[in-house]
C-alpha cells in the first residue's frame, strides 16, 4: 500500500476518458460502480467542456455482486450503442470492476454490435493516467489504421499525435504547430486524438510523417505506425525557441522542405527580451523544475539556455519517461527527482532554495506556501490552465507566452534594484501600506461585544473584513454603540442582496 | 414525454390534498451521476478538527477526493488514501500488515490526530478487507492517544451524503452512555450554524444540547434512554437506527431549511421538551421575521419559476418544500438518490402536490425528461451543470448546498440566493 495525499495522475481509465473525450464518434462503456462518474466533472468543470464525456458507467452496486454484473455490462453496451450510435465502442473496467474479472472485451463482443468494439486492458493497480491514455490511443490506432491509399499531393502532410482532453494547453499547441507547419510548407493530415473520428484514424498512414507532440500519450502509437507502415516520426516537442528551431529543421529534413525562410524570420520576441538589459537580473536565478517529462525537460532547456537561469532541481512524476529526465538532469549536473509523492517534491524544493518554481498546480501550491514565485508548466491541470486567450506553449508564439508567464511572477530587474536602495527606509518597507491607499480612518466609537467578535471570527477570512465594515456602517446608521450578535445578523440581513 | 409528465402532475394535484405524502415514486436504475460516500470526507474533516480520514482504496479514490475538493492544498490535508497495489491483492495477511505500517507512519507524522477513521472503498469491500477488525486491532495498539474507527464510503454501498451517515453511525457505537435527559442534534453543520442553534435552544429553554459530530474527538456526546435526538440532515438513516438501538428517541420534524422549516424543527424539539408555544415564539420571533424579510427579497426572482432536481444529496425533498412554500417556486421533478419515507414524512406532507418524485437514477432518461420539461432552473451535480447550461438550461450546482451553511434563520436568505443567483446572472449577461 502506498500512502497518498494528493496525486499527480489519476487511474488509467481516466487516461482512456481523456482520449475518448478528445475524439468524435467514440463511446466508452466503463464497468464501474457509482462514484466513478466524478471523472466527468474534470472535463465539464476544469476544461469547461460543453458536453458530457462520451462515457457510460455500468454503476453496479453491492447487491449486484452476487448476481449478474456481466449482464448489467452487456445491457449498458446495448443501451449506449442505441443512444449514442458511435463509430467505435471502447470497453473496459475501472479499478473495482477489474477485481470482478467480468472480461468486458469478451462480453461486449458477445453482444454483437454492428461497430468495432475495442477492449481496453488497463491494470489499475499498476498503472496510471498517462499510461492509460497512451494505451488507449495505441489500441485505437492499431485497430483502425489502414495501409496508405497513396494519393499524390502538392504539399507534404503530417499527423499531429498526442493532444487530448485535459491536456496542458494542447488545444492551443495544435493551432500553433499547425500554423508553423503551414509556413514551412506542410499540411496537417490528421490531428489525433483531439478532434479526430475513428474514420480519420483509418487514414493515418496517408500522411508523410507523424509528429509526436506529447510522447507520454502518443509515442507507443507512433512507434507502431512506424513499424507497420514505415512512417517516419518526429519526436522533438517544439517548446522554447531552440527546441522549435530543432523541430523545424527535423521536420524539413524528413519532408524534404527548406527550413531557411521560417528560421530566418521566426517572429518571436523572447530571444531579444532575454538579451535586453532589464533581463540582466535573471542571470543565475535559481529555478526548480518539476512536471511531466516532456514539459520538464523542455523547461530546463529554456530556463538555462534561453533565460540564463540556474537549474537547481529537475524531476518528473512520469515514471514511463524517467530515463529521459535522468539523462537531462545528469547533463545539467543536478540530482534527478523521480517521484509521484508531492511531499517528496516539497522537501526537494525546500532543500534546493529556488527563487522560481516551474511545476504543476501542485508545485504552485507548495511555492505559494513557501512564498516562492511560481509558473505552471505542466498537467495536472486546473481551471486556470484553460485561459480564454490563445496561449500555446509550442512554437515561437509559445516561446513568447512562456517568456511572459515565467518572468512575470518574478520581481522585475529595476524593482529589485530599487528595493535594495530603499531597504529599511521608514516609508518604504513591507509593513507600510502603499501610499496610494489612503490611511485607514481612525476607529469610530463603536464597541464589539465579545460574543459578536467571536461570531465574526466564524465568517470565512476572505469576507470577514467586508462583514465588519458593513456591520459597523449599519450600527452607526442605527445609532448603536455596542455591536451585539443580533446587530451582526441584522446587518447581514440588511446588506444581503 | 412532456405530456406524460403533465399527466402525472395532474393526477396528483387532483388526488391529494396532503402534499406529497402518498404521491407515487418513479424508481429508476441505471447510470448514476452522483458521488460516492467518500466525498463526505471533504466536509467531515473540516468539522472534526482532530480527526484524520484514511481511505483504504485505489488511485481512483484518491483522485476522486482531490477532484471533488478541487486542488486546494492550503495545508497538508487531514485525509489520505492508502492505495492498494498489485502486491496487496496477492494475500490478505499482507494487506493488513501493509495497513498497519501505513497507519504507523501516518500517526508518527501527525501526532495531533486523536481520531482516525479507516474508510472502506469499493475495492476494499470487493476484496473483503475487514476494516472493522483492523480498526479494533489498531485502536488497541494506539490507545489511548488515538481512537480508530471504520466505516464504508464505497460507491457500491453509499451515495454521496450516505458517507456522512456511515461515519456518524460508526461514532454512535463509540459514544459514552448517559441516562440524562438531553437533546442531541445530529448531522454535520457549519460551526456558525451550530452556535446559532445552541443560542436558540438556550433561549427556548433547552440548555442541555449536544451536537454530533463534535468539533473535537474528546467531546463525544453521551447517549442513552434519556436522549431525544433531532436530525439536522435528511440523510442519516443508519445513524438514527444506531442511536435508537442505544435507547435514544428521534424527534420527528421537517428539516431546518428556510424560516418555516427552522421554526417547525425548533418547535418539534420544544414540544418534546414540554416547552410552552409562547416561549418558543418569544425566543424565535425576531430571527424568524429577519429570515422572512431576507427571503422576501428573492421572491420576485424565484416565484412561479419551475425547478428540476437531479438526485444528489437527499436534501432535494426539503429543498423543494422550502422553495415551493416560502418562495413560490414550482418543482417539476424532485429526484433523490434515496427516499426515506419515515424521516421525510413531515417534509412530504408539506411539499405541495404536483412534482414527479423520483428515486435512484438512469441519468440519460432523466436528462430526456429534463430537456422535455425545460425547467427554469435545474439542480444537478458538476458533471451535468455546464453541459445543461450549454443547452440553454440554467443550473445550480448541488454540491454547494453541502459546502455552504444553509440551515437556520440567518442562512435562509443565503439559501434562497443560491437559487436566485443563476437566474439573476442570466438577466445580467448580454453576451
Amino acid at each position: 500500500m502506498q500512502l497518498t495525499l494528493w496525486t499527480y495522475e489519476g487511474p488509467p481509465h481516466v487516461g482512456a476518458m481523456r482520449v475518448a473525450t478528445a475524439m468524435r464518434n467514440v463511446h466508452y462503456v466503463l464497468h464501474a460502480p457509482q462514484g466513478d462518474t466524478y471523472a466527468d466533472l474534470l472535463f465539464t468543470m476544469i476544461e469547461r467542456r460543453d458536453r458530457r464525456p462520451p462515457v457510460t458507467y455500468t454503476t453496479f452496486q453491492a447487491r449486484d455482486l452476487g448476481g449478474d454484473t456481466a449482464g448489467l455490462f452487456q445491457q449498458a453496451c446495448r443501451d449506449a450503442y442505441e443512444r449514442f450510435r458511435p463509430e467505435v465502442l471502447l470497453v473496459g473496467a475501472s479499478c473495482t470492476a477489474e477485481l470482478l474479472q467480468d472480461d468486458p472485451g469478451g462480453l461486449a463482443a458477445a453482444v454483437g454490435l454492428p461497430v468495432p468494439v475495442i477492449p481496453l486492458e488497463l491494470p489499475s493497480y499498476q498503472r496510471k493516467e498517462n499510461w492509460g491514455a497512451a494505451e488507449t490511443f495505441y489500441r485505437l490506432v492499431r485497430a483502425l489504421a489502414q495501409p496508405a491509399a497513396g494519393t499524390a499531393r502538392a504539399r507534404p502532410r503530417c499527423n499531429l499525435l498526442g493532444p487530448v482532453a485535459l491536456g496542458f494547453r494542447h488545444r492551443d499547441d495544435v493551432a500553433a504547430v499547425t500554423a508553423l507547419l503551414d509556413r514551412l510548407g506542410a499540411d496537417v493530415h490528421v490531428t489525433a486524438p483531439l478532434g479526430a473520428s475513428p474514420a480519420d484514424l483509418a487514414t493515418l498512414a496517408d500522411a508523410d510523417c507523424n509528429i509526436v507532440l506529447y510522447p507520454e500519450i502518443a509515442a507507443t502509437a507512433a512507434q507502431w505506425l512506424g513499424r507497420s507502415f514505415g512512417m517516419p516520426c518526429v519526436t522533438l516537442p517544439p517548446i522554447g525557441v531552440s527546441a522549435t528551431r530543432d523541430f523545424i529543421a527535423e521536420v524539413a529534413r524528413v519532408l524534404g522542405l527548406d527550413p531557411a525562410p521560417v528560421l530566418a524570420d521566426p517572429g518571436t520576441r523572447a530571444p531579444w527580451y532575454a538579451r535586453s538589459v532589464d533581463s540582466t537580473y535573471l542571470t543565475g536565478k535559481r529555478v526548480f523544475v518539476f512536471g511531466d517529462a516532456t514539459h520538464a525537460i523542455a523547461a530546463a532547456r529554456i530556463a538555462t539556455a534561453e533565460l540564463g537561469l540556474s537549474l537547481v532541481g529537475l524531476g518528473t512524476y512520469s515514471r514511463e519517461l524517467a530515463r529521459d529526465v535522468r539523462a537531462a538532469a545528469n547533463a545539467y549536473g543536478v540530482e534527478p527527482l523521480i517521484t509521484d509523492d508531492y511531499l517528496d517534491v516539497e522537501k526537494a524544493i525546500i532543500a534546493a532554495q529556488p527563487e522560481l518554481v516551474l511545476g504543476s498546480q501542485m508545485e504552485r501550491h507548495v511555492a505559494k506556501r513557501l512564498g516562492i514565485p511560481c509558473a505552471v508548466i505542466s498537467a495536472p491541470v486546473h481551471v486556470q490552465d484553460f485561459p480564454a486567450r490563445f496561449s500555446p506553449q509550442m512554437g515561437f508564439e509559445g516561446a513568447d507566452v512562456i517568456f511572459d508567464t515565467w518572468v512575470h511572477p518574478l520581481m522585475m530587474g529595476l524593482e529589485e534594484h530599487l528595493l535594495s536602495m530603499f531597504r529599511d527606509d521608514f516609508e518604504f518597507n513591507d509593513s507600510a501600506a502603499p501610499s496610494h491607499i489612503a490611511a485607514a480612518p481612525a476607529p469610530a466609537t463603536l464597541a464589539w461585544a465579545a460574543e459578536a467578535e467571536q461570531e465574526l471570527k466564524k465568517i470565512p477570512f476572505f469576507v470577514r473584513g467586508k462583514a465588519r465594515r458593513n456591520t459597523e456602517t449599519f450600527a452607526q446608521s442605527r445609532g448603536l454603540s455596542l455591536i451585539t450578535v443580533e446587530a451582526l445578523y441584522d446587518a447581514k440581513a440588511h446588506f444581503a442582496r | 414525454m412532456n405530456g406524460a409528465l403533465h399527466e402525472v402532475g395532474a393526477v396528483q394535484e387532483a388526488g391529494h390534498a396532503a402534499g406529497c405524502a402518498d404521491a407515487p415514486v418513479l424508481r429508476q436504475r441505471g447510470q448514476r451521476e452522483v458521488f460516492c460516500g467518500l466525498t463526505g470526507i471533504v466536509w467531515l474533516h473540516r468539522k472534526i478538527q482532530d480527526a484524520f480520514f484514511l481511505v483504504v482504496g485505489s488511485r481512483t479514490c484518491a483522485h476522486l477526493i482531490q477532484s471533488a475538493a478541487g486542488v486546494m492544498i492550503f495545508a497538508e490535508p487531514r485525509f489520505a488514501t492508502a492505495i492498494i497495489e498489485e502486491r496487496d491483492l496477492a494475500g490478505l495477511a499482507d494487506a493488513n500488515d501493509e495497513l498497519d505500517s501505513v497507519v504507523g507512519r501516518l500517526i508518527a507524522r501527525r501526532p495531533e490526530i486523536k481520531l482516525l477513521f479507516l474508510v472502506g472503498s469499493c475495492p476494499s469491500e470487493v476484496i473483503k478487507l475487514d476494516l472493522s477488525r483492523a480498526a479494533q486491532r489498531l485502536s488497541r495498539s494506539l490507545a489511548p492517544a488515538v481512537r480508530v474507527l471504520s466505516y464504508s464510503g464505497s460507491g457500491i454501498e453509499t451515495t454521496f451524503t450516505q458517507g456522512e451517515d456511515a461515519c456518524l453511525a460508526a461514532l454512535v457505537a463509540d459514544l459514552p452512555t448517559t441516562r440524562a435527559r438531553r437533546l442531541l442534534v445530529v448531522g454535520a453543520l457549519a460551526d456558525v450554524v451550530e452556535d446559532q442553534f445552541r443560542r436558540l435552544f438556550a433561549a427556548i429553554g433547552i440548555a442541555d444540547v449536544d451536537f454530533l459530530p463534535p468539533r473535537r474527538a474528546a467531546d463525544l456526546p453521551a447517549v442513552g434512554a434519556g436522549t431525544m435526538f433531532l436530525l439536522a440532515q435528511p440523510f442519516l438513516a443508519d445513524t438514527a437506527r444506531a442511536l435508537e438501538s442505544r435507547g435514544a428517541t428521534r424527534i420527528a420534524a421537517p428539516f431546518p431549511l428556510g424560516a418555516e422549516g427552522t421554526t417547525l424543527w425548533l418547535r418539534a424539539a420544544a414540544e418534546a421538551f414540554g416547552i410552552a408555544p409562547a416561549r418558543l415564539r418569544e425566543a424565535t420571533g425576531i430571527a424568524e421575521h429577519r429570515a422572512r424579510t431576507a427571503l422576501a427579497r428573492h421572491k420576485a426572482m424565484l416565484a412561479g419559476k419551475r425547478i428540476f432536481f437531479f438526485p444528489d444529496s437527499q436534501l432535494e425533498v426539503p429543498l423543494a418544500r422550502f422553495l415551493a412554500r416560502e418562495l413560490g417556486m414550482r418543482p417539476v421533478e424532485v429526484g433523490t438518490p434515496y427516499l426515506h419515507r419515515a424521516h421525510l414524512a413531515e417534509e412530504l406532507a408539506l411539499l405541495p402536490a404536483g412534482p414527479l418524485l423520483s428515486e435512484g437514477q438512469d441519468v440519460d432518461r432523466q436528462l430526456d425528461r429534463c430537456r422535455a420539461a425545460r425547467p427554469d432552473l435545474t439542480v444537478c451535480g458538476l458533471g451535468l451543470a455546464n453541459p445543461l447550461e450549454a443547452e440553454g438550461l440554467a443550473t445550480k450546482w448541488s454540491i454547494e448546498l453541502l459546502f455552504t451553511p444553509i440551515q437556520g434563520y440567518e442562512q435562509a436568505g443565503d439559501l434562497a440566493d443560491l437559487f436566485a443567483r443563476p437566474l439573476v446572472r442570466r438577466l445580467k449577461l448580454a453576451v
